[in-house]
């Protein structure tokens, strides 16, 4: 079953405090991974391997790029999940 | 002490080690003539023809933050550890360039700082557990933190970057002799005029079944699986190979000058040092002992020191048939019959062979030796070599004289790499 958007950025929330240490409640749809959130660019690839596997979809290396916020990644996530 | 700018201190001192996860804690283990030696873990061990080690008193990711720790190779946590403590220790309050509240100049100025840490073996941990990630879970689940962690010069660099060293971020990768190319690099790089502030040492995490199946394989390691803390025994007549260890020796080393400006506490002077090749066998040593001879000339001429200066020995010694007897007579070539009447405190007796951190962890030893003026004991020395005679300090620790005071800390490493130390009180 897919996720729903909530569980979608309570799951980011607990793949960014795995790989960033910031606190999941900081993880708000606003927020910049690299500028907000202290996930780098090698960081970054952590996250969307984490969440490729955890909400079920593929996001390819060219599609990385497009996804600065939290909110970027939840509707990409909610639109391609399997 | 004629403070020039050719003359160079120590100010700092850290390490982490098989006897404690810092510097002062492992000096007291090491008096107490401690074994840090044991049986490794069952379910990874078991089936190697080896099954001991000396492993960290204290686990690095203990101290480090977690999402710090996870980017890390085990052995450039150690690194980063160690050098904590030593730029705490040398007084510094913060990352170069940063100025002391109510001061109007940073301690140190970053153009003026340099990292050197060596390694033996690299962020082999790290190599070898994304391959079972690539193997087990497929190319995706590499992590993309593997080059970053594994590559050699990495403890270096987060060295570097956690004191701000903007002159450069150094790796000496010479074997076992790595930590202590670095401390010898250093003190060029502060007598060339390239910096003022070097913090220098050497790391090593290479407790993993390969390495030690590796090593095992080339009979290098003592087989005493039931008797751990009996495996490594230095000039013992009953020494069968080295016991692997790991950790970390990181010291702070400064110009006499710039030390003085900030008022700093100096542990010792690094003299000099003397670097060699044997060219004689990509891992036997030259039983001859003749580049070790050379590279303890070479320390010793460096430091304008004859026999009659040196007061204390910490030898390479690691308890390997061969290699022990030809560290001594090259000794007695080298000091005469002083030999026979110095001091020689064999502390892998205690620490293991920690490898690439080994010349950096006795550097530390060594300076404190001299400091404290207390060599520390040798363990497990029941029947001395009949090949070896010197005056090994034995159990308990042995006061040293008072007044000037010498020394010479050995390290050699495989590929015929010598590397000697020679360090005086300040």
């Amino acid at each position: 079953m897919a996720a729903t958007k909530e569980e979608i950025v309570s799951g980011l929330a607990e793949i960014v405090n795995e790989v960033a240490g910031v606190p999941t409640e900081d993880v708000q749809l606003d927020k910049s991974f690299i500028d907000d959130l202290d996930v780098d660019s090698l960081s970054m690839v952590e996250v969307v391997v984490a969440a490729e596997e955890r909400f079920d979809v593929k996001i390819p290396d060219d599609d990385v790029k497009n996804l600065k916020t939290v909110g970027d990644a939840v509707e990409y996530i909610l639109s391609h999940q399997g | 002490m004629n403070a020039t700018s050719r003359t160079v201190v120590v100010t700092g001192l850290g390490a982490t080690t098989p006897l404690g996860g810092d510097a002062s804690s492992t000096w007291e283990a090491l008096l107490a003539g401690r074994s840090g030696a044991d049986k490794l873990p069952e379910e990874l061990f078991g089936e190697l023809p080896v099954r001991i080690g000396a492993p960290a008193k204290v686990e690095p990711t203990e101290v480090l933050p977690r999402v710090q720790a996870r980017k890390l190779d085990r052995s450039a946590q150690f690194a980063l550890i160690a050098a904590r403590e030593a730029w705490a220790d040398a007084g510094f309050t913060g990352p170069a360039g940063s100025v002391p509240e109510g001061a109007s100049e940073p301690e140190a100025v970053p153009t003026r700082v340099a990292a050197v840490v060596g390694t033996g073996i690299g962020g082999v941990t790290t190599l070898l557990g994304q391959y079972d990630n690539l193997k087990n879970s497929g190319p995706r689940k590499v992590s993309p933190h593997t080059v970053p962690m594994l590559m050699p010069n990495s403890p270096a660099a987060n060295v570097g970057l956690e004191v701000n060293a903007k002159v450069a971020a150094h790796t000496t990768v010479s074997a076992c002799a790595s930590g202590a190319e670095a401390i010898g690099y250093a003190l060029d790089i502060i007598r060339a005029g390239r910096a003022d502030v070097v913090i220098c040492g050497g790391t090593e995490a290479a407790i993993h079944p390969l390495p030690l199946a590796a090593f095992a394989n080339m009979m290098a390691l003592s087989k005493r699986n039931d008797e751990p803390e009996l495996a490594s025994r230095p000039f013992d007549a009953g020494r069968d190979g080295f016991l692997l260890g790991e950790g970390a020796g990181i010291l702070v080393l400064e110009s006499a000058e710039h030390a003085a400006r900030r008022g700093a506490r100096v542990y010792a002077e690094i003299a000099g040092s003397g670097v060699s090749a044997d060219s004689h066998h990509i891992a036997q040593p030259d039983p001859t002992g003749s580049g070790v001879e050379r590279a303890l000339r070479a320390a010793m001429e460096d430091a304008g020191m004859t026999a009659e200066d040196i007061d204390h020995v910490n030898p390479h010694a690691t308890s390997t048939p061969l290699g022990d007897t030809a560290e001594a007579q090259a000794l007695h070539r080298v000091l005469g019959e002083r030999a026979s009447a110095i001091p020689v405190s064999a502390t892998k007796s205690m620490t293991g062979h920690t490898l690439g951190a080994a010349g950096a962890i006795e550097a530390v030893f060594t300076v404190l030796a001299l400091h404290e003026r207390l060599a520390p004991p040798t363990i497990n020395l029941d029947e001395v070599d009949a090949d070896v005679d010197l005056d090994i300090v034995v159990d308990e620790p042995r006061k040293l004289a008072d007044g000037p005071l010498g020394a010479l800390s050995n390290s050699f490493g495989f590929g015929g790499a010598n590397v000697v130390l020679a360090i005086r009180t300040a």
